[in-house]
């Protein structure tokens, strides 16, 4: 079971990904954030609960979708929201935008809008690690359309053969831009990737924070102890549309009914009511918890507006 | 009599798709979000529509394998079409279109055909940012076997595609985003450009103004502006990288005596510095000024917008370019008459 203090870290980092989207999808109505924005809504356990077993050492590479990867190693929100509006304050220093987070202080080492095209470069970081006895371990995000590039079984063919610190997480949402996972592949079975080279995989309920953050302990452990690398397939949702403020259920990719059922899913709520019944974190502390995030969003959105536009780099 | 409409870019590209489908079997489309309204601005939807799933594949994130099985495809008699949402996801087939679409005819001896089509898109503006903008014709001009189209006009979009898909090579199709809503009349009958046939698009005696693709929108503009100071620019599309018409260049140089190229990519070791040289190798003494270049900075694409609109060169660097030529004792901000383009405010994301 989870103690209080790890309890509060996860109910923060939660809340920092969920209230900085939903920011994020309001103000993007303004048209002075121009960039795409692919957004995590829904989504957000599964950054948090790996992040929770990871230290400032360990790194984290992710895709276009990358909000949630990149607060949940703490990256700073400030940077975060000035890069969207494309100022020099930017984490990137507005050349990236959206797509191209990077907090390299805290282990969050970049984002590829290359569908798979950070999954090898974590692989990388690994025998990086492995090279110099250094004790860290590298983390590729990605969804499940990323498990269709050869890349992919490249990389994890390399990273057991070199029995390299890796843990391969999977976000599988289910759809890719508008088409659905099985008008792609012959089978949902997104964690048996890695059998054939050795590499064990686990299938865990994306939206519930205590199962990903079990799965990922174990997952670090086994990394960090030189037996090669894990896969993760943590099963979530993208509750809004593929790109943008808006979600999709009227484009016919989703129904209603579903969307409505992942909605109730919600991996916040759930993990609410998992803190209420561990008697771990009560209400009053976590609306004061939400109160602060609010307002540490509202000042990085009025700082970001504030900054000063972005710059070539020498 | 047949009958000419107006249509967009895009309901060009779409139409010239259904057309060559009905009339060719062996034609079928793959690509991720073919089967999407939104996908590929609408491009393959009547194709989808009328052909269905099986001739219209939505397919993996796989891009390398696709253009592979196009090329398997191909050379058992079929014509794959390959659909990508940006030229930069393209980069991930370039094993099997270079070292494969390319060379199985040569390394058979000629004796198998790959015809396929490789439609990519050219990402700009709203932050696409360093890998959602490559404009990559030069790249693959570069390489022997395969032909490169980059139609700038709706009538050219329709008449090009029908001959791609009338071609016994792999033809790469580069379009860009922001033409895909400007429109003109399109005649209604399927109809085809010979690849490798330039267009001159503006007839002028003073300056010859080389342009591509998007360019060739922002010359037209910059030639309008030019007339108004006496100065008249002769405006030609090669319409294709590879094959590349020089003679049509060659014979407008010839007259003009001077020479502005304009791509929507990078200068270096691109379209615009292999056009330059082949005029210095054929009429360097007839040239009355240096060749001039418009095309992109050194720097890969940023995302913040302030940044964008530095990065891009426009009608107003055309202009410069070409009065740089014809009074090149002046200062050339005295002439500008500075316009900017109306395309790049249409894009408002979230895209
Ligand atoms: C190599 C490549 N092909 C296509 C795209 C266009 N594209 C961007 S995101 C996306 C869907 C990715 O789906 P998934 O990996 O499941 O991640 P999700 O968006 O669901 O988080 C596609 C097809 C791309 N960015 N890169």
């Amino acid at each position: 079971m989870m103690d209080p203090k790890t309890a509060a870290d996860a109910y923060s980092r939660l809340i920092i990904i969920r209230l900085t989207e939903e920011a994020i999808a309001e103000e993007y109505k303004q048209q002075e954030m121009k960039c795409p924005v692919h957004l995590s809504i829904g989504q957000e356990a599964v950054a948090a609960g790996v992040s929770l077993c990871l230290s400032d050492q360990d790194v984290v590479f992710s895709t276009h979708r990358c909000h949630s990867h990149y607060l949940a190693k703490n990256g700073d929100l400030n940077r975060m929201i000035a890069e969207l509006y494309g100022k020099k304050e930017g984490c990137a220093k507005g050349l990236g935008g959206s797509m191209h987070l990077i907090d390299e202080g805290v282990g969050m080492m970049g984002s590829s809008a290359i569908v798979g095209g950070s999954i090898p470069l974590a692989v990388g970081a690994a025998l990086s690690f492995k090279m110099f006895n250094q004790p860290h371990i590298a983390v590729p995000y990605f969804g499940d359309g990323a498990c269709e590039e050869g890349v992919f079984h490249e990389s994890l063919n390399f990273a057991a053969l070199k029995k390299l610190p890796v843990i391969f997480v999977c976000e599988n949402n289910a759809v890719a831009t508008s088409s659905p996972l099985l008008a792609r592949r012959p089978a949902n079975n997104i964690f048996q990737h890695g059998q054939v080279f050795g590499i064990p995989g686990y299938q865990v309920d994306g939206n519930d924070l205590a199962s990903v953050y079990a799965t990922a302990k174990r997952a670090r452990e086994h990394a960090a102890s030189g037996k090669g690398p894990v896969l993760i397939e943590a099963r979530t949702y993208r509750i809004m549309g593929h790109v943008g403020p808006q979600q999709d259920c009227s484009s016919g990719l989703r129904t209603q009914e579903e969307w409505d059922q992942w909605k109730d899913a919600c991996p916040i709520k759930r993990f609410e009511a998992y803190c209420d019944e561990k008697n771990l974190l009560s209400e009053s502390e976590r609306e004061t918890m939400r109160r602060s995030t609010q307002l540490q969003i509202q000042e990085a959105f009025e700082i970001a507006k504030a900054g000063a536009p972005a710059e070539w780099i020498a | 009599m047949t009958e000419t409409r107006i249509l967009k870019y895009r309901e060009a590209l779409n139409e010239a798709l259904l057309q060559a489908m009905q009339g060719d079997e062996n034609i079928f489309v793959m690509g991720c979000g073919v089967d999407d309204e939104g996908g590929i601005f609408g491009t393959t939807r009547a194709a989808y529509e009328a052909f269905g799933k099986e001739r219209v594949i939505d397919a993996p994130l796989s891009e390398n394998a696709i253009a592979g099985i196009g090329v398997g495809a191909a050379i058992m008699g079929r014509r794959p079409v390959i659909v990508h949402a940006r030229n930069d996801f393209l980069l991930l087939a370039m094993d099997q279109i270079i070292n494969h679409a390319a060379k199985w005819n040569f390394m058979s001896g000629g004796k198998l055909d790959c015809p396929m089509l490789i439609r990519a898109i050219v990402g700009r503006g709203w932050g696409q940012a360093a890998q959602h903008s490559q404009s990559l014709q030069s790249l693959f001009a570069h390489i022997p076997g395969l032909k490169v189209i980059l139609p700038s006009t709706a009538y050219d979009a329709k008449g090009l595609l029908l001959a791609s898909l009338q071609d016994n090579e792999t033809v790469i199709c580069i379009e860009h985003r922001l033409l895909y809503e400007i429109e003109e009349p399109v005649p209604e009958e399927a109809y085809t450009i010979p690849l490798g046939k330039g267009d001159v698009k503006r007839s002028g005696k003073d300056v010859t103004l080389v342009a591509f693709s998007y360019m060739v929108a922002e010359a037209l503009k910059a030639a309008t502006l030019l007339e108004a100071e006496n100065i008249s620019v002769e405006v030609i599309d090669p319409r294709c990288v590879a094959p590349l018409d020089m003679d049509l260049i060659l014979e407008s140089v010839r007259k003009t005596g001077r020479v502005v190229i304009a791509d929507t990519s990078w200068k270096s070791f691109g379209a615009s510095a292999e056009i330059a040289t082949r005029i210095y190798e054929s009429c360097l003494r007839e040239l009355e000024a240096p060749i001039a270049r418009i095309g992109l900075p050194d720097q890969n694409t940023p995302c913040a917008s302030n940044l964008e609109k530095e990065f891009y060169p426009g009608v107003d660097d055309i202009v410069k370019a070409v009065q740089s030529l014809t009074h090149p004792h002046h200062n050339a901000s005295d002439y500008i008459a500075r316009e900017s383009s109306p395309e790049h405010a249409k894009f408002t994301g979230p895209f």
